[in-house]
């Protein structure tokens, strides 16, 4: 039996790799995308375009505008001397937002009354707004801790002193990074398994297959194997890449990594056969794999939190294998998480495999009687 | 190259030829149909429904060494924020073993001489946060949700105690922030017209991007090339029935976001309807460049994938600002053509009809669009020869 599971698997990682096409399209485009999509995907703002109406000028005000200039999140794009202009750089998108200093702003400093300042930001996209108001808030801040220390205030009743765990600096890029290499793994292995039959009955060489000894549980294995390891090979190069090359930590163990990683491997295997199984023709195939794929990504927490989304959404995650490998692969990356700590995670996704896996044999068998 | 006159009439005859035909294909394969209409409808019910970044109810965990007046106020302003439901933890080493366990994703802890120090004029008691740093963007906010509710807290204190002159010691500068066209943050009002864009660009690609390698693959382009059909009717004849059902598709994503999400759109109709037509053409042009390149479906689909849907997840400004990113990756987001369209599509709906936004996008993406169909033009002539 195992010999021919072995023959078969050996034919498939023949058939994937013989076109020079397909073996670049498995190896290269993974490595890319880690590389760009990890510069791009941060929630970390910097070179935000700012506009400044400084109707005050004076020492203080100039002091307010140079923190801002001085932060590294903000960028100074345009100087404003009229109200009329704040609508016309905020609607072109030429600035994110729009800080205005009031004529009274630093004789009411002087003379002890609260003072405001206003700022006006593009809600467009209300993510970077929000983002973008934070650190405005700090700055502002800290420029009244600064004023009150030089000018021998009384000390603010209280102040709020933040530690984070396991990202100090809330870098999101160690956030993401775990997250993408889920995404790249999840993409790869799809894409070698689900194809796979619909190729062959496009082809009609399912036919001679199933002509041949090789009993339906022989092929699923067989079919199963090149997912398995050619997911395992890229999954272990991008996790190299991204803690030697990206400096994201690595706190847990390689053994925790490897069960989670096989397990994650074993469901993404079933659902992709799952669909091979179900198409009739290639485009079919593909079909399944996006309307699978895009789903499980955008579900999976690895941009949006699933704790914000509503009930009945959260509930349909539990399906997803996304959701379990993510919080497996950040625990092991930031928090040094123990095997214990993510059993939780480990046995929805073992289920997964074996419910899938056993789909995906039971439909082989079934189409073809 | 025009042909001569007498073949002048029935280019038009060939064209509505190949058009019917390609219609028919359509019609009897009824996954092209699913592509353009259903596949819309699920994911941008999923995802309208399911993508949010406006966290509500954040599990916070609340620790008073010395439970008093001071810290009993500091929890209530907590319990009143819809932002978070605070569970009190009866120790600090409790409360670390929820965060760690990721039952609460904060903890707040008041120390045992808070009000002490609160009373005494010269120290700033202190308020210690610990925060699950993790997911660092979430962090972030959770930590300016609490600074909010901390900063109310000390207000009212103030206030109450009518110390009005020491409001303006301890917070000198106030900032008022108003925020134009989404004043409460709404994250749908923004990712909404995103996903619309997201979701076009990969059904665009997939209906073109498997029809020529299928022809390839099955030799029925050569069949269709000894044939008096010129290169640009074979194009048109392929874009057409394509672009009427994409752009049915768009019109049922906008109807979504209008009706049955409340995404105000403040835009004119025909700019919607001229600029989704453009952004049409690119993805339709670019999965028809991808199949004449790769020749083979196995390779187009992978291609369609990986270069449409990815990049318009993530370097279109959808989720992650463009400008933040370094130079080489922005020059690199010029060629995403979703990054045009996002912009184009958050104008029309939340601002309005911006002449200074909508006019270079849509230039960008005629130019996009014009790209991809005469190198697929260029392609399919070299190829054959």
């Amino acid at each position: 039996m195992w010999q021919r599971i072995i023959a078969l698997a050996i034919k498939e990682f023949q058939s994937l790799l013989r076109d020079p096409k397909s073996r670049f399209v498995i190896v290269g485009p993974p490595l890319i995308q880690l590389l760009v999509f990890t510069f791009a995907a941060t929630f970390d703002l910097s070179n935000i375009p700012i506009a400044i109406y400084n109707q005050d000028g004076g020492q203080a005000a100039q002091a307010l505008v140079a923190r801002f200039e001085g932060s590294g999140h903000f960028k100074n794009v345009a100087t404003i001397h009229r109200e009329s202009d704040i609508a016309r750089v905020i609607d072109s998108r030429e600035a994110l937002m729009v800080l205005t200093i009031g004529p009274r702003f630093e004789a009411d400093l002087r003379s002890h009354q609260p003072t405001t300042v206003q700022l006006i930001i593009d809600g467009r996209n209300s993510n970077t707004a929000a983002i973008a108001l934070s650190y405005a808030n700090t700055l502002i801040a800290d420029f009244n801790t600064q004023w009150q220390t030089r000018h021998q205030l009384r000390a603010p009743p209280s102040v709020i002193v933040t530690r984070a765990w396991f990202n100090p600096n809330l870098e999101s890029r160690w956030f993401i990074v775990p997250g993408i290499v889920a995404i790249l793994m999840l993409v790869v292995v799809m894409v070698v398994t689900a194809l796979s039959v619909a190729r062959e009955r496009e082809q009609g060489t399912f036919d001679q297959l199933l002509v041949t000894p090789l009993r339906p549980v022989e092929i699923l294995i067989g079919k199963a194997i090149p997912g398995f390891v050619i997911g395992l090979l890229e999954g272990s190069m991008i996790i190299l890449l991204a803690v030697n090359a990206f400096a994201v930590p690595f706190e847990g163990h390689v053994l925790t990594l490897y069960i989670g990683m096989g397990l994650f491997l074993l469901s993404a295997i079933g659902i992709g056969l799952m669909i091979s199984a179900l198409a009739a023709t290639l485009q079919q195939a593909v079909l399944g794999v996006f309307l699978f794929l895009v789903p499980a990504i955008i579900l999976s927490g690895f941009a949006t939190p699933i704790a914000n989304m509503p009930p009945f959404v959260q509930d349909l995650t539990l399906i997803n294998p996304m959701r379990y490998f993510m919080i497996i692969l950040r625990g092991i990356f930031l928090e040094g998480s123990s095997f214990q700590s993510l059993q939780n995670q480990f046995w929805p996704l073992a289920i997964i495999g074996l419910v899938t896996l056993a789909a995906a044999g039971w439909l082989f068998r079934h189409r073809m009687n | 190259m025009s042909p001569p006159t007498p073949r002048r009439g029935s280019s038009w005859m060939r064209m509505g030829g190949l058009i019917r035909k390609e219609s028919l294909q359509i019609l009897r394969d009824p996954a092209s149909i699913a592509i353009a209409f259903l596949l819309p409808v699920v994911l941008l019910l999923i995802f309208g429904y399911g993508v949010s970044l406006n966290a509500k109810h954040i599990p916070l965990a609340f620790v008073a060494d010395a439970p008093d007046k001071e810290s009993a106020a500091l929890l209530a302003s907590f319990n009143h924020s819809s932002y978070f439901s605070p569970r009190i933890a009866p120790n600090l080493a409790t409360a670390e073993r929820w965060l760690l366990n990721r039952q609460v994703d904060a903890i707040v802890h008041v120390p045992s001489d808070f009000s002490a120090q609160l009373h005494t004029a010269s120290q700033s008691a202190p308020l210690q946060l610990i925060i699950n740093g993790v997911d660092a963007n979430q962090a972030r906010l959770t930590q300016a949700y609490i600074q909010a509710g901390w900063q109310s807290w000390l207000a009212a204190r103030t206030q109450a105690a009518g110390l009005e002159h020491s409001a303006a010691a301890a917070q000198p500068v106030a900032l008022a922030a108003r925020i134009w066209f989404n004043p409460e943050l709404r994250s749908r009002d923004y990712l909404v017209p995103g996903l619309i864009a997201v979701i076009m660009t990969l059904i665009g690609a997939l209906l073109t991007a498997l029809v020529m390698a299928r022809e390839w693959e099955r030799g029925t382009l050569e069949a269709l090339m000894v044939t008096p059909v010129h290169i640009n009717e074979l194009l048109i004849g392929k874009l057409v029935p394509y672009f009427v059902l994409g752009m049915g598709g768009m019109a049922l994503s906008v109807a979504m976001a209008v009706w049955l999400f409340g995404v105000p759109f403040l835009g004119s109709w025909w700019l919607l309807v001229l600029t989704s037509a453009l952004f049409l053409l690119t993805a339709l042009g670019m999965g028809l460049f991808i199949s004449i390149v790769a020749r083979n479906q196995f390779v187009a689909s992978l291609i369609a994938i990986i270069t449409t849907f990815l990049p318009a997840f993530m370097l279109s400004g959808f989720i992650f600002d463009i400008g933040s990113m370094p130079g080489w990756l922005q020059n690199l987001t010029y060629l995403v053509s979703a990054r045009y369209f996002i912009v184009i599509l958050h104008t029309l709906f939340l601002a309005g009809d911006v002449a200074s936004v909508l006019w270079p996008n849509t230039l960008a993406l005629l130019a996009i669009a014009l790209f991809f169909i005469a190198a697929s033009r260029r392609k399919i002539r070299k190829s054959l020869e």
